[in-house]
């Protein structure tokens, strides 16, 4: 993974979520029910479907990961789902603002969409300390797979056991006064998609970018410690302890 | 290889017989529940119960005791240092895995037979609806079962053990528990039992401890490798 | 050429990694079947290691290894019921008597009852602990949960032994008859016929030089 390919990528990024943006504000026509406010869904519905996406992607680097035994998918599926609780808490906090606009409230049971999504987060917010209490690395790795992978299949048998539990229909957020899906709003709908799962992308390639440099540095830094002391006779001191995975060599 | 069966067998026998004789999980579990029963019909100042109350209720109840006895499945393999006596021996990681969510099942009946009559006699007043629940309860089990040794396994090499495991199980648990209590609400109820969607449920249970059996079995391999 | 079922264990510079360093470093050796190793070297030098590696307990990070033929760590699972471990734990479950300890361990290694019965009997009365044999683990001294073990270590009649300081925690009575399930191949008791290969971890370089074929001396850090 090079770091070449970013610069296009920021760059595709920034434009299309501009495009999305300026499709959201100026073209889009507003929503019969709900009006203004019912913009913010443009932001949050994309937001939920990439972190969503985010969390089985992680599951299923967990999978390559066992079967590999390769550190990278490790990382992969450390930083996946690292951004997808990112993107999570925004979700919430979207999903909340949206709520206090439509109902008055910041949190409505009623919505099951977001109960299935606030139970995710909340699972994948284990990830961490979960990971931290293990301190064996390569046990950390694969038991962190093994988390990714059972969290990865909860996620679709969670949100069909909360919407089967409520019988309240999601309210149709993709509607004028003709009723249906209208093809600007569908239309601008997809350009927010692509533009936050670029954004996710672009993250993820950074962030795996940032532990790939941190990795070779540590590897150069231990090479030179081991030709300091003489052929290596000394074993060298665990300095810290980190939790997160890197990228060094095997 | 040892044949499955047979490594399997002495598995759960060697651990029914250690709880036989040490009575370590089975009589906290038990008394953790009644005490908590009591507790409820304080907290919600209450002398009978029935439909979704009911259900919410015993299934709560019956999730927080569950939880200590899943801290403890691996108990006596932490002890004897690690699962190396097991790992050394010609047997397929996936028996060991087998054999404990069987011992947490068996656990987790023994724990209602006991409770669930207790607690009709606390609270209910009709108790026809009791016998279509044991269908429930052991579907349930099912799904504790395989989820709870899975997340016990990654939990006993691991520090703050103890607080691990209900961490990362209960999130999990969360449709195994909707579709139980959803299921158990309409059996409850105080006019007699109803079988509004009992199917349904029951068919969400299935799925639940199908898909968590199936990844507990294939990860365990790589669980116990060092 | 020699013959490659005549070699018990083929180490080609074998790696394990503990965290950030290495426990062991660049092994190489080559022990004949029926031969006996000491594995010699001060303290944290990697020789528990490198038995928990032969023993399929620990994967090597890098490096070749075999072990009765068979490939580390692909073909560990077809090694296990012929290697016979003895670690600083006696992986005794406390609550069980020796007894069931042993019948336990029998099962796990698919041995017939009745030839386990047997087995055990033999073993227990090799090292003086028939008595003994119905009281729980929790109960015993460490000496007497170091003999559980050893017979535990030798159930399945394994092809290879790792033995990890097997003197440790018995009296002078105990290491002698030890010496009958555990000790050098022509002293075994129950392996008439058949070559068994013996590693053990020694502190005493005296003792090990003169009574094994080989030895094998770690430092740390690396191998001689």
């Amino acid at each position: 993974m090079s770091g070449r390919g970013i610069r296009q990528l920021s760059i595709a990024t920034a434009l299309v979520l501009f495009a999305g943006f300026a499709l959201v504000f100026f073209w889009v026509p507003m929503d019969a029910d709900q009006g203004f406010k019912q913009k913010i869904f443009y932001l949050h519905v994309p937001l939920a479907i990439v972190a969503l996406a985010g969390f089985i992607a992680g599951g299923v680097e967990g999978y390559r990961h066992l079967r590999s035994d390769d550190r990278r998918h490790d990382a992969n599926s450390y930083v996946f789902i690292h951004l997808s609780i990112i993107f999570g808490v925004a979700v919430l906090i979207t999903g909340a603002l949206w709520a206090k606009a439509s109902w008055g409230h910041y949190w409505v049971w009623n919505e099951p969409t977001l109960v299935s999504f606030l139970i995710v987060f909340l699972l994948y917010c284990t990830y961490y300390p979960f990971r931290y209490a293990i301190e064996d690395r390569d046990r950390q790795a694969r038991y962190a797979s093994v988390f990714a992978i059972t969290a990865g299949a909860f996620v679709p048998l969670n949100f069909m056991a909360v919407r089967m539990a409520d019988s309240l229909i999601h309210p149709r957020v993709f509607a004028t006064s003709d009723g249906g899906l209208p093809g600007s709003m569908m239309f601008t709908f997809l350009v927010c998609l692509a533009g936050i799962a670029l954004l996710w992308v672009t993250l993820v390639k950074l962030e795996l970018l940032g532990k790939q440099t941190s990795g070779q540095v540590s590897r150069l830094r231990r090479a030179l410690e081991a030709e300091g002391l003489g052929g290596g006779q000394e074993a060298t001191g665990t300095v810290g302890r980190r939790i997160a995975p890197n990228l060094e060599a095997q | 290889m040892t044949p499955s069966r047979r490594a399997f067998a002495a598995i759960v026998g060697k651990d029914l017989r250690t709880e036989l004789r040490t009575m370590r999980s089975l009589p906290a579990m038990v008394l953790f529940a009644v005490t908590t029963f009591i507790i409820f019909r304080f907290g919600l100042d209450r002398t009978a119960l029935s439909g979704s109350l009911a259900s919410g209720v015993v299934w709560t109840t019956l999730l927080f005791a569950a939880v200590l006895g899943i801290n403890r499945i691996f108990l006596p393999e932490r002890e004897e240092g690690g699962f190396d006596a097991f790992r050394l021996a010609p047997v397929d990681r996936p028996v060991l895995f087998a054999a404990k969510a069987t011992v947490l099942f068996l656990y987790l009946l023994v724990l209602e037979l006991i409770v669930v009559p207790v607690f009709a006699v606390f609270f209910l007043q009709e108790w026809s609806g009791l016998v279509p629940l044991v269908v429930i309860l052991a579907a349930t089990n099912l799904g504790f079962a395989a989820l709870g040794t899975l997340i016990s396994s990654m939990a006993v090499n691991s520090r703050a053990r103890d607080l691990l495991v209900p961490l990362l199980l209960l999130p999990l648990v969360v449709p195994l528990m909707i579709a139980a209590t959803s299921a158990t609400a309409p059996l409850l109820e105080a006019a007699g039992p109803s079988y509004d969607k009992f199917g349904t449920w029951l068919l969400v249970l299935g799925l639940y401890d199908g898909i968590f059996c199936l990844v507990g079995y294939a990860v365990f391999d790589f669980l116990l490798e060092d | 050429m020699a013959d490659r079922s005549d070699i018990a264990i083929s180490l080609r510079g074998l790696g394990r990694d503990y965290g950030d360093r290495a426990a062991l470093a660049g092994v190489d050796l080559e022990l004949p079947r029926g031969a006996s190793l000491a594995v010699l070297g001060p303290n944290g030098s990697g020789k528990s290691t490198l038995l928990r590696v032969l023993a399929t307990l620990l994967r090597p990070s890098r490096g070749e290894v075999e072990v009765l033929g068979r490939g580390l760590p692909g073909e560990s699972w077809k090694l296990r019921g012929e290697i016979g471990y003895l670690g600083h734990e006696p992986l005794l479950y406390e609550d069980l008597t020796g007894r069931e300890n042993l019948r336990f361990q029998a099962r796990l290694y698919g041995i017939d009852d009745d030839e386990a019965a047997a087995r055990i009997e033999s073993d227990l009365d090799l090292l003086g602990m028939r008595r003994r044999g119905d009281y729980r683990v929790s109960d015993y001294s460490a000496g007497m949960k170091q003999r559980i073990a050893i017979c535990r270590a030798v159930l399945h009649r394994p092809a290879l032994l790792l033995l990890d300081e097997p003197d440790s925690n018995l009296d002078p009575e105990g290491r002698e008859a030890a010496r009958a399930l555990i000790g050098g191949p022509e002293e075994l008791a129950w392996a008439t016929g058949r070559p068994v290969t013996r590693v053990a971890v020694s502190h005493e370089p005296e003792k090990a030089r003169a009574e094994a074929d080989r030895v094998l001396e770690l430092r740390i850090g690396a191998a001689a």
